[in-house]
């Protein structure tokens, strides 16, 4: 426990003092936001409509930008064999990067998202909505892209493939944060039970991601 | 089953076998197909609904199924290779990729075509065929993998990790699309039921064409056990050319 | 043959099928024959090379 812990402290204060892995992140996710009404015109009620998809997909295409790093910078210092033959076992190294990505990156961008909103015309009343369904989610984002940055690690041009192998492994998690949202801007009851299983998803990426992720490591550390 | 792939697992052996087979594969697949599209075209009825664009039906429904069991056919491949370290399962997953592609490319082609008529629409995102889609950027990315990393042995074990991990996201991107559509609109039914008098030619041209799949996996795992041989014999030849130059410079 | 009002869907439908299928088909045979001519290739390198009488061992 005490290894998971330094990990992922060591690993959030990495991530404060190179602040521009987020910059980047957060930059992006505003520039695609900003962009799209140039891009679909100025039409204020089909922006409030679709603003909780774009929200979502914009913040997808970030947390992809910011996902090849999870575990390069260890690679290439070789802090990654150190890892792997560490009595922390694997998987829970895997799970303290993951879990540092989210609370560095997935936070910051779900936090960010309401904000954004403002720019799409997003309801304010669905901004509790939308922050809840965005931090119930991005756990999903950290883990499963966890899985992505490992199988690329090694690959050329890493961080395109890591986008088209991790889009499918995201698509259940847009489709329930999106559908929450949905129940809450409509009033129905769905709200609290597609909510509960937008966090389930997030809680099986938790738990499955970090095995795949560290059978991946394994194969390319030693 | 074990036993044929355990006695399979010698490459020799396995050009052998499969060089033995693969004529009648071959020609069996051909006839089946020439018998289905003559059933098809001669004496299959048009649907009451739909009129003859049913016709595409056969060829659209196997090339999904040809889709889904020749991902099926990479996770067994995948799983062989990561827990049996199957001599010859990696050589199974490379080759059925491109074709599984194909077959999962040539279902959505059709499905569109198909549906353009029958329910007005190219495309619609229904559970079913937004799987398909999922499924052929599954392929896709298996293919990229491999071709991006250039050690084949660490390429051979990740693809297989990815595959597996593909496999058990699709039921869940499938339940998940059709939740998403019983919350928005009605089953639109973009299923039909098969007419008895249509079942025979459907099966028919299934498995002239799970043949040629069949055929063709075959094939393809031929071509990469030669490329495997002839890589490791340039390797060889190499290290030959190095040691008498090395002999020669002492 | 009269394929009613959409048969244009019907002929795109079965051109782009055999289509797929022939460049699939191409592709595999083609390549099959590159790697078996590959394959004689080395064969014979390996051969002569034997046959030159180098005199080291099988690696």
């Amino acid at each position: 426990m005490s290894g998971f812990l330094a990990l992922l402290r060591r690993d959030l204060m990495l991530a404060v003092r190179e602040g521009s892995a987020l910059g980047t992140a957060l930059g992006f996710y505003l520039v695609v936001v900003a962009m799209l009404p140039l891009g679909l015109g100025p039409d204020l009620k089909l922006l409030s409509r679709i603003a909780p998809g774009v929200l979502w997909i914009a913040l997808l295409l970030a947390a992809l930008l910011s996902l090849p790093r999870m575990f390069e910078a260890d690679h290439e210092d070789g802090s990654l064999e150190v890892m792997a033959t560490a009595p922390l076992p694997l998987e829970l190294a895997v799970a303290a990067k993951a879990l540092a990505h989210w609370i560095s990156t997935g936070i910051p961008l779900a936090l960010m998202a309401p904000i954004l909103g403002l720019m799409l015309n997003l309801e304010l009343a669905l901004t509790p909505a939308l922050v809840a369904t965005m931090l119930a989610g991005t756990p999903a984002v950290s883990f499963l892209g966890s899985i992505g940055a490992a199988l690329t690690l090694k690959a050329r041009r890493g961080g395109l493939l890591l986008a088209l192998l991790v889009l499918p492994l995201y698509v259940p998690t847009l489709i329930f944060g999106i559908s929450t949202i949905g129940f809450a801007s409509v009033g129905q009851d769905g709200f609290a039970a597609s909510l509960l299983v937008l966090m389930a998803v997030s809680v099986a990426s938790i738990a499955v991601a970090p095995v795949a992720a560290a059978a991946a490591l394994r194969l390319q550390v030693s | 089953m074990q036993t044929l792939t355990q006695r399979l697992a010698n490459p020799t052996r396995f050009m052998a076998f499969s060089g033995a087979i693969l004529p009648w594969m071959a020609v069996a697949s051909a006839l089946l197909i020439a018998y289905a599209m003559y059933l098809v075209f001669f004496v299959a009825p048009p649907d009451y609904q739909q009129g003859e664009t049913v016709k595409i039906m056969y060829i659209h429904v196997p090339s999904a199924w040809l889709a889904l069991g020749g991902y099926a056919i990479i996770a067994l491949s995948s799983f062989g290779l990561l827990v049996f370290r199957h001599p010859l399962a990696d050589v199974s997953a490379k080759a059925a990729a491109p074709i599984g592609a194909a077959f999962t490319l040539a279902a959505l082609i059709t499905g569109a075509l198909w549906g353009k008529p029958m329910w007005g629409t190219y495309w619609v995102w229904d559970a079913r065929l937004t799987s398909v889609l999922m499924l052929f950027f599954l392929y896709l990315g298996l293919i990229a993998l491999r071709s991006s990393l250039e050690d084949e042995a660490l390429a051979s074990k990740l693809t297989a990790v990815l595959a597996l991990v593909g496999v058990s996201i699709l039921p869940i991107i499938k339940f998940s699309v059709d939740w998403w559509n019983t919350l928005h609109q009605p089953s639109t039914g973009f299923t039909s039921s098969v007419d008895a008098s249509m079942r025979a030619p459907l099966l028919i041209s299934a498995a002239g064409f799970l043949l040629l799949f069949i055929a063709l996996h075959l094939k393809a795992m031929q071509n990469e056990i030669m490329r495997r041989r002839v890589k490791a014999m340039r390797v060889a030849e190499v290290e030959r050319g190095d040691r008498l130059m090395s002999a020669g410079a002492e | 043959m009269d394929l009613g009002p959409h048969a244009a869907f019907i002929w795109a439908s079965y051109g782009a099928f055999v289509l797929i299928l022939a460049l699939l088909v191409g592709w595999i045979w083609l390549d099959g024959r590159r790697q078996a001519r590959a394959l004689a290739d080395a064969d014979r390198r390996g051969g002569r090379r034997r046959s030159s009488g180098a005199a080291e061992g099988s690696p």
